[in-house]
């Protein structure tokens, strides 16, 4: 089912795509690298950009554990507290989001 | 001299002429009047409709439907449209129509019946059917049926009707045709008169075999026309306009015509008036001339030059060639013909007009409306002209404009399943999918309601085809919105009670949906089961016999899980196979051969001996599709593991042998295959001497294909179960029958030969007695008169050269090789490949030193034949002198290696992949045997050459050579070739250090230095190919050396590629994203992520664009190793981007 719906919908892409574009070896890749949320494009803004590298530092923090010691061990806290930390901050890393001007 | 002998001589004068006996004229003037095209077979037509069968050709009865009305739509009620209602109110009407025709035929069959009975005791005879015929003609009941159902009637049965209709537009009996209306004359429509032109008596103007003679007055092609049309533009008589031209004003005088002048108007005789062409000009060359269509417009207005318009198409584009003034024309005609060119276009076009075409349509699809849309596509698609090709492009419109279109086809629901329903069932499996997809996305656009209830109707519909169709659609619509959606309504349906035909096709559609769906019915499988099951106890036959059908389907799909979802069925099943007979019975047999394989052993076995019974006495069924059904079924019981051997060689194979091991099946294609298969099956419990034993001595059977069923059982049995069963009694027979086989083939078969080959190969050691033998016959047969026995031998060498070296049979092996090398002269190539590879096998076996003929005799005999250009000549050639060079290159002069080298560069042009690799490879062993400097000259010459292709099998080449004798040998000579200022020279120098650097791989980082000026410059050039070259180079050289300490080189060139980035040329760009992901790679992302941020945020777009692709790249590549090196940014006021963890310190 889910499938079937992805296929619907990369069906309707394909129809969208300019002509140059269909024809264009990068294509695929663009689709592929679109599917990750952390990449960017022309008209992503510094706030989400950093939004992104704060994300991705959390998770990276998480994963390695010896990083997370050194950090609980810095902090004075136990290592599931500073996880816990840092899943909560990877809501709102930054901060409210910047308002997108219109162009 | 005699009397009798003047006599004779006076006889003789007497005749004038000698001519053929009156028969042959006759024969003559017969096939004339047919005109047999040779090639009428040759000459595929590309119509489907000429290649459908009967059945697939009722898709035409079925009119395409009014529209429908919506009732989830939101605007106001079209009256015309009809509610689902008015459908279902029509189906019955239908329904009830049919069966009163029915009673009515079977009233009027009992009553003559009972006539028959009446007037005669006699025995029927089958001339009583014509008398039947015509009562029925004259009865008054068949006046009524013509009128109320269209019905030809003079169809005997009017239950079938519908076959009767649907075959009538296409085949029809030469008697019901008016002559003038078929396409196809047959000689008997004509007028005797001149029917037969060559020699008819009256000598009209036919000699020039294309004028219009009267019998042909509605011309066939074209071509005809043209000529007509030509003809009548020149024999038309003058006007006075142009006889007032041509003649002088003064001196002439009008002449008044005689008063009781009529003109001849009867087209016959005008014609025979009229000199013929032949007369006037000879023979004439029909010229090829495409453009020239006369009638068809070349251009038609507003859609531009079409590649090609046929006549067929005038019927639905005519319209567009009316020279109407469009300023005149109403909004509605205006889009009409706005969508009818759009459509030409799509279907007649060239490709890119066809895409600019399909782009329109789809983009304005919501503008043009649903009803105009279809109005024009779907009679196009039931028209009878459609061509694969048409059908394709056509289908394809449909599908783009459903996505547009969404809520909105909703009341063409119908229509356009009545088009596209018979794609299901199409013989071209693409077709089929495109079906199934069409129907995927139609049923997600109109929604699972209102599909429902369009083909709600066409379930119980009175033609079987519309039901087929139907159910199938209906599977799609399961799939497409799962199968929980569609459960409650298929329960339904499978329970109806109003009609048998509604069960049917009910049971039809899960079937359908087992098959379709294959495992994905498995979480549904109980609802399904139970959904169908009490169908195995309806009262009616055919419902009960799909049943079977879907529940087999529906375990087959299942398989290996789910049988406890079919606890409810196994007992009306196996009751059932001990109530029915014939269609029914296979039927239940079908479903329990699919279900015992998911039981586990103990129920397995335990069913087994039930059904085996049944099994057992329909071993002797005449019925071909019984047996096949039976085969498969023993088969699928031997399989499972509850059954013991025991039980199936004392119970199965004795009754199994008697009738299935007979030679009448050997004779039809599918039950010699179940046949075999069961058989192997079978072997697998029982063992390989069980069945080899009883089958071996029909290996010297008189029927040839029964020996071939024989040879095939006997090499799978063997292949999968090998020859340790088998004792020296048995081996003997085998032995001996399989000789037998072999020599007394007449067609030349592959079985034959791999049965003799795994059998050899099978028995291993234990073969050593027979070889003498076995080589004698090889040696018989390789001298043989025909081609095909003399390949068969040479190939049956090749198979069994391993066990002859086991056996230690050297010498055998020594002498067969000199009379294969005395065999090298063979002209047919399929052969000769055969004996090289015989030969090969031979050097592969015994080694180059102990080869008879030394290889310093054989290697110059297949110099010469490397140039032959057969495929299977040249594979086997290479092969055999790609491992002498490899293992016994010593044994041949280098000049002669040199010789061969110019030879093979030929090769490097083969088309099959496997030939240019071997060639390749060979080029490096030879250049190791005798060093790289000459073959390396040649190579580097070849680079010069035109063809890409060569050139590019020539870097591969070089870097073979530079690789197995080390780059150092060959690096110096290829850079050097750089300097060549020449475009394909350099660019093949820079392919050969890509494919270099590709194979060397680490071994690449002692190289690096020395080729890094090259690059430099490659970078730099002007020409695309060159930097796009030298890309793919950095890239395999950075994989190569990542970690070896070369990364000064790397940065180096980095910063040569890196202005690249802003190629547009897909080739080009690609291979410069590449070189920076190899270079990502060997100097790590923060090298790469410095120079991306350079652009990230650059104030113009088309800068901004690529850099962020290549942070994307580099994102995707080290997500996790970029995190310590993105850069600090500064918090501002609003937002902190600072990382603050970073910064901690111990």
């Amino acid at each position: 089912m889910d499938n079937q719906k992805f296929c619907f919908s990369s069906v309707t892409l394909r129809i969208d795509f300019g002509f140059q574009d269909r024809f264009n070896l990068n294509s695929q890749l663009e689709h592929l690298q679109s599917k990750y949320v952390g990449t960017g494009h022309a008209d992503t803004n510094k706030f989400e950009w950093m939004v992104n590298q704060h994300r991705d530092s959390y998770a990276s923090y998480i994963g390695h554990h010896a990083l997370i010691s050194y950090f609980a061990v810095a902090q004075n806290e136990c290592i599931a507290r500073v996880k816990f930390e840092f899943v909560e901050k990877m809501l709102q890393p930054c901060g409210l989001p910047v308002p997108r001007d219109e162009q | 001299m005699s009397t009798t002998a003047e006599d004779l001589q006076q006889v003789a004068k007497r005749l004038a002429s000698y001519t053929a006996p009156e028969e042959v004229y006759n024969d003559l003037v017969a096939s004339d009047g047919e005109e047999v095209d040779p090639f009428a077979q040759r000459n595929v037509s590309r119509r489907i409709i000429d290649r459908e069968s009967g059945y697939h050709t009722r898709r035409l009865n079925r009119g395409i439907s009014p529209e429908r009305h919506d009732p989830f739509s939101e605007g106001e009620v079209n009256l015309e449209s009809r509610s689902y209602t008015d459908v279902m109110r029509e189906a019955e009407l239908e329904r009830e129509q049919r069966r009163v025709l029915q009673k009515l035929e079977e009233k009027k069959k009992e009553a003559k019946e009972a006539a028959i009975d009446q007037s005669s005791a006699q025995k029927k005879r089958r001339w009583d059917m014509a008398t039947t015929v015509e009562a029925k003609a004259t009865s008054e009941w068949s006046k009524t049926d013509e009128v109320t159902a269209l019905k030809n009637r003079w169809d005997e049965t009017p239950r079938v009707s519908i076959d009767a209709t649907a075959e009538t537009p296409r085949k029809r009996s030469r008697w019901d045709v008016t002559p003038m209306v078929s396409s196809k004359k047959s000689r008997w429509d004509e007028t005797p008169a001149n029917g037969n032109s060559q020699f008819g008596v009256t000598p009209v103007g036919n000699l020039g075999l294309i004028t219009p003679t009267p019998g042909h007055l509605a011309p066939m092609t074209p071509e005809a026309q043209r000529w007509e049309k030509d003809l009548d533009a020149r024999n038309r008589p003058l006007t006075d306009e142009e006889l007032d031209a041509m003649f002088p004003s003064t001196g002439y005088k009008i002449l008044e015509p005689p008063s009781g002048y009529v003109p001849i108007r009867t087209a016959a005789r005008k014609l025979m008036a009229t000199p013929t062409p032949m007369a006037a000009e000879g023979f004439v060359m029909l010229e090829e001339d495409r453009t020239q269509m006369y009638d068809l417009p070349a251009e038609i207005p507003g859609v531009g030059n079409l590649p090609f318009f046929k006549q067929e198409d005038m019927q639905h584009f005519g319209k567009l060639l009316d020279d109407k003034d469009e300023s005149e024309l109403s909004v509605e005609e205006l889009k009409e013909r706005k969508i009818m060119r759009l459509l030409l276009k799509i279907k007649n076009g060239t490709p890119p007009m066809r895409k600019t075409a399909l782009r329109q349509i789809t983009d304005k699809a919501r503008d043009f409306g649903a009803g105009p849309l279809f109005n024009q596509i779907l009679p196009l698609l039931m028209s009878q002209n459609l061509e694969d090709q048409e059908r394709h492009l056509l289908v394809k419109v449909i599908d783009r404009i459903l996505y547009k279109l969404d809520a909105l086809v909703r009341p063409y629901v119908h229509k356009i399943l009545v088009v596209i329903e018979p794609l299901l069932i199409d013989e071209d499996y693409f077709a089929r999918c495109e079906g199934r997809e069409i129907i995927s996305n139609l049923s997600k656009a109109a929604g699972l309601p209102t599909m429902i209830a369009t083909m709600r109707p066409d379930i119980d519909h009175v033609d079987e085809y519309v039901r087929n169709t139907t159910a199938r659609a209906f599977s799609v619509v399961a799939s497409a919105h799962g199968i929980p959606a569609l459960l409650p309504f298929l329960k339904a349906v499978c329970k109806s009670k109003k009609s048998w035909q509604a069960r049917h096709t009910g049971i039809k559609i899960v079937q359908q949906i087992a098959i379709l769906m294959g495992c994905a019915v498995l979480p549904h499988l109980k609802n399904l089961v139970e959904a169908i099951a009490h169908g195995l106890e309806d009262e009616q036959q055919k419902v009960r016999t799909i049943t079977a059908l879907a529940i087999a389907a529906l375990a087959e799909a299942a398989a290996p899980y789910g049988i406890e979802s079919f606890d409810s069925v196994l007992k009306p099943l196996w009751t059932g196979i001990r109530k029915h007979r014939g269609k029914g019975l296979a039927a239940f047999l079908k479903a329990i051969g699919y279900i015992i394989p998911l039981m586990d052993a103990e129920y397995a076995n335990y069913y087994t001996k039930e059904v085996m019974i049944i099994l057992i006495r329909e071993f002797q069924s005449p019925d071909e599709e019984m047996k096949k059904i039976v085969l498969k079924v023993v088969k699928q019981c031997a399989a499972t593991d509850g059954v013991q051997p025991q039980y199936i060689k004392e119970e199965i194979l004795p009754e199994f042998f008697k009738n299935f091991w007979v030679r009448r099946m050997a004779l039809d294609r599918r039950n010699y295959r179940q046949v075999v298969e069961t058989t192997v099956e079978l072997a697998q419990k029982v063992g390989v001497t069980e069945i080899v034993g009883r089958i071996v001595e029909d290996l010297k059977d008189e029927s040839e294909p029964y020996r071939k069923m024989v040879m095939e059982t006997v090499e799978k049995v063997v292949s999968q179960l090998g020859a340790a069963d088998i004792d020296t009694r048995l081996e003997e027979v085998l032995i001996d029958g399989i000789l037998y086989a072999f020599q007394e083939q007449t067609v030349e078969d592959i079985v034959m030969l791999n049965g003799f080959g795994t059998v050899v190969n099978a028995l291993g050691l234990r073969v050593k007695p027979y070889l003498q033998q076995i080589t004698s016959t090889i040696l018989w047969r390789l001298n043989n008169k025909s081609a095909k026995v003399r390949q068969q031998a040479a190939d049956l060498i090749s198979r069994i050269a391993v066990v002859m070296k086991n056996c230690g049979e050297e010498k055998l092996m020594g002498h067969l090789g000199v009379v294969l090398y005395e065999y090298l002269g063979e002209e047919y190539p399929e052969v000769l490949g055969s004996i090289l590879g015989g030969l090969k096998s031979i050097v592969n076996v015994i080694g180059m030193s102990s080869m008879t003929p030394p290889i310093k005799d054989l290697l110059p005999r297949l110099t010469p034949i490397l140039k032959n250009r057969h495929e299977k000549v040249e594979e086997a050639c290479i092969d055999l002198v790609g491992r002498i060079a490899d293992r016994g290159a010593e044994f041949v002069s280098a000049r002669e290696w040199m010789r061969i080298c110019f030879e093979l560069l030929d090769m490097l042009k083969a088309h099959k992949k496997g030939i240019r690799r071997a060639t390749v490879n060979t080029f490096g062993y030879i250049a190791k045997a005798i060093g790289p400097q000459d073959v390396l000259a040649t190579l580097l010459n070849n680079l010069k050459v035109q063809e890409r292709q060569n050139r590019v099998c020539t870097t591969v080449a070089i870097a073979i050579v530079a690789e197995t004798c080390a780059p150092f040998t060959v690096l110096p000579a290829l850079m050097n070739e750089y300097r060549v200022p020449e475009l394909n020279v350099q660019n093949g120098v820079l392919k050969s250090l890509s494919f270099l650097f590709e194979y060397i791989g680490e071994m690449g980082k002692d190289y690096i230095y020395a080729v890094t000026p090259l690059l430099e410059d490659a970078l730099m050039d002007r020409d695309l190919v060159h930097r796009q070259t030298a890309c793919t180079t950095v890239k395999h050289m950075s994989l190569g050396v990542f970690g070896l300490g070369c990364e000064d080189a790397l940065l180096h060139l980095l910063n040569y590629v890196w202005p690249n980035i802003f190629e547009t040329s897909p080739h080009v760009i690609n291979a410069v994203m590449e070189a920076i992901e190899g270079l990502r790679v060997a100097l790590g992302p923060s090298t790469i992520l410095q120079y991306v941020l350079q652009g990230l945020f650059h104030p113009a777009r088309k800068v901004r664009e690529i850099y962020w692709k290549i942070y994307n790249q580099l994102y995707i590549g080290a997500q996790d190793a970029l995190i310590p090196y993105y850069p600090r940014i500064e918090d501002d006021e609003r937002n902190n981007y600072e990382r603050y963890e970073l910064s901690m310190w111990l």
